[in-house]
């Protein structure tokens, strides 16, 4: 059986999680067995996790889900995947599947690869593929042991609506204490599609000369319903929040739609934004580096463009 | 407080990346390699800044044979106080996570620190992994470290779309992010005495990797850039949706 750990957010599931059951369904359906999901505490659709593949929904509840904890999820993960009998256990590549991956591999004594792009080859044994050196190659993975962990990357399968809601069903799971407390968690827009799942991105440089000037690329990620981004300098100057920087320090993506707004595209720019399937860079200095990775290119003054660019969505739209 | 930093050896940046004749192995002719940015910048500058104001130790730990010592040597001259390096190669992050805690598990240390990811395989795992061999607490993506007491850490963590902020008593394992600390650069005292600074060499135990590589390649050439005439931002929006469907 495929186990998918479904992630949830302010009582919903999470896009990436619905990904990672549909990647867990295709999984199943290659090793001829069946997908279920994992749920630890509440999400009032869960459900409709069979939409995307699961078959049945195991949930545990306890005080201790309430925050994130590494070792409190781990454990009752890999605790579920024995008592369950999974022989895969399927996660999401997100701040906390990251954390969790290697943890619960551990306990599995299980083989793990993280940020999988593709289904796993299970013809002769069960390779995954992944990025590596930040995007500039791929890697086929073998894993070697009876239990396999994989975290799937954000963005990596086009999901589809396959079966029809199933029901929810408990598990007695023995729940850690956590070990640590989490004192606040702060979010700055949750209306607003996180980074890592978002299917369009617009992202702002130096070029926009200061923070005053966001306002077109915020107009133009309105229109596209995109997440906003930004290069290094952009947050390292503090004209934009931190978790908005992406880019090799900063955090990785791979949407469907890349929009560089005066970002001359340094290799480590480049590293987190490269493996977007649409690349649209504008930018006013034809020798940018970027223009070489990008699919469309724009050289033209960014403040002129970009409000062009806004109002021909729109009338597309319209 | 005894502090140690895990770290890694990995590509420069901007390396061209390359494969052996059956693709299994990187071609390391022309390569420069580093110590792997998170773990230099972030995680052991972080140590560093503990120890000069709380005191004790930072030792750096890595997995790898003695050609990497240069890179252990620039941990030392940064301003490390000691360190081990288990002799053998690096093959996979359960490897080098077994290696690693099997070590610290015979030596108390209060904060374990590792860079969030390293550049090469971007994996994310051996923190992780090394936490759950020792049963410690584990924060990933540490943007902020703040040592409150001789026992107790405030951490900021990164996550999607925020910020989380925790609290935790040593020991733990924590993995370094960008604003933990800021890079410093070796001066030429910091250099002269890392020469002198012990270099202990630890004998691996046995393990069996639980991955193999079956092989690498390099992602499908991209076809050349299509240039918009600015004045025609309706060609780019209607290219968006007929040709890129992506809007």
């Amino acid at each position: 059986m495929v186990l998918v750990f479904v992630e949830t957010e302010n009582g919903k599931v999470r896009k990436a999680a619905l990904e990672a059951v549909y990647y867990g369904y295709l999984t199943a359906q290659k090793l001829g067995t069946s997908c279920e999901a994992l749920l630890l505490g509440n999400a009032e659709d869960a459900t409709s996790l069979g939409l995307y593949g699961a078959t049945l929904v195991h949930q545990s509840d306890s005080i201790s889900f309430n925050f994130f904890d590494t070792q409190v999820y781990s454990a009752a993960i890999a605790q579920a995947a024995k008592k369950l009998e999974a022989s895969v256990v399927i996660l999401s590549h997100s701040s906390n599947g990251k954390s969790l991956i290697g943890h619960i591999a551990y306990l599995l004594d299980a083989g793990s690869v993280s940020a999988a792009i593709d289904i796993p080859e299970t013809d002769k044994g069960f390779s995954v593929r992944k990025g590596v050196y930040s995007s500039k190659a791929l890697v086929n993975i073998e894993i070697n042991t009876p239990i396999k962990v994989v975290s799937v990357l954000g963005n990596s399968l086009q999901i589809s609506v396959i079966g029809s809601n199933v029901e929810v069903q408990p598990v007695a799971l023995d729940v850690l204490q956590p070990g640590i407390k989490v004192l606040s968690v702060d979010k700055l827009q949750s209306n607003v599609t996180p980074l890592p799942e978002a299917e369009r991105v617009v992202s702002g440089g130096r070029g926009l000369k200061g923070p005053e000037n966001w306002g077109i690329v915020e107009e133009l990620a309105d229109v596209l319903h995109a997440t906003t981004a930004c290069s290094r300098p952009v947050s390292d100057a503090d004209w934009r929040p931190h978790h908005e920087h992406v880019g090799q320090t900063g955090i990785a993506i791979r949407p469907n739609l890349y929009i560089a707004i005066g970002i001359s595209g340094a290799i480590q720019h480049l590293a987190g934004v490269n493996n977007s399937k649409t690349i649209v860079v504008i930018n006013k200095d034809p020798e940018a580096p970027f223009f070489k990775s990008a699919n469309y290119g724009v050289v033209g003054d960014l403040f002129d463009v970009v409000p062009k660019l806004t109002a021909a969505i729109k009338n597309l739209n319209a | 407080m005894k502090l140690l930093v895990c770290i890694s050896k990995t590509p420069d940046t901007t390396a061209k990346i390359a494969f052996n004749g059956d693709n299994t192995k990187l071609e390391t002719a022309g390569i420069t390699f580093i110590m792997n940015p998170y773990d230099e910048w972030y995680a052991l500058v972080k140590a560093i800044e503990i120890q000069e104001k709380w005191g004790g130790s930072v030792s750096v730990l890595h997995v790898g044979p003695s050609e990497n010592d240069s890179i252990i040597r620039k941990a030392l001259a940064i301003g490390a106080t000691d360190a081990y390096r288990i002799d053998t190669e690096a093959v996979s992050a359960d490897q080098v996570a077994f290696q690693m805690a099997s070590f610290i598990k015979q030596h108390a240390f209060d904060i374990i620190f590792t860079g969030k990811e390293t550049i090469d395989y971007n994996g994310a795992e051996v923190g992780g992994r090394m936490a759950a061999q020792l049963n410690l607490p584990f924060i990933s993506f540490a943007s902020h470290l703040d040592i409150v007491a001789e026992n107790e850490a405030i951490v900021k963590r990164d996550m999607e779309g925020g910020t989380e902020t925790i609290q935790v008593n040593t020991p733990f394992v924590i993995s370094a992010a960008k604003g933990m600390a800021e890079q410093r650069i070796p001066n030429m005292k910091g250099i002269m005495t890392a020469k002198s600074k012990p270099l202990n060499v630890v004998t691996p135990q046995e393990y069996s990797p639980k991955i193999s590589i079956v092989s690498h390649e390099l992602p499908p050439a991209k076809k050349a850039v299509q240039y918009i005439d600015p004045e025609n931002m309706a060609e780019l929006a209607r290219l968006l949706r007929e040709e890129a469907k992506v809007i």
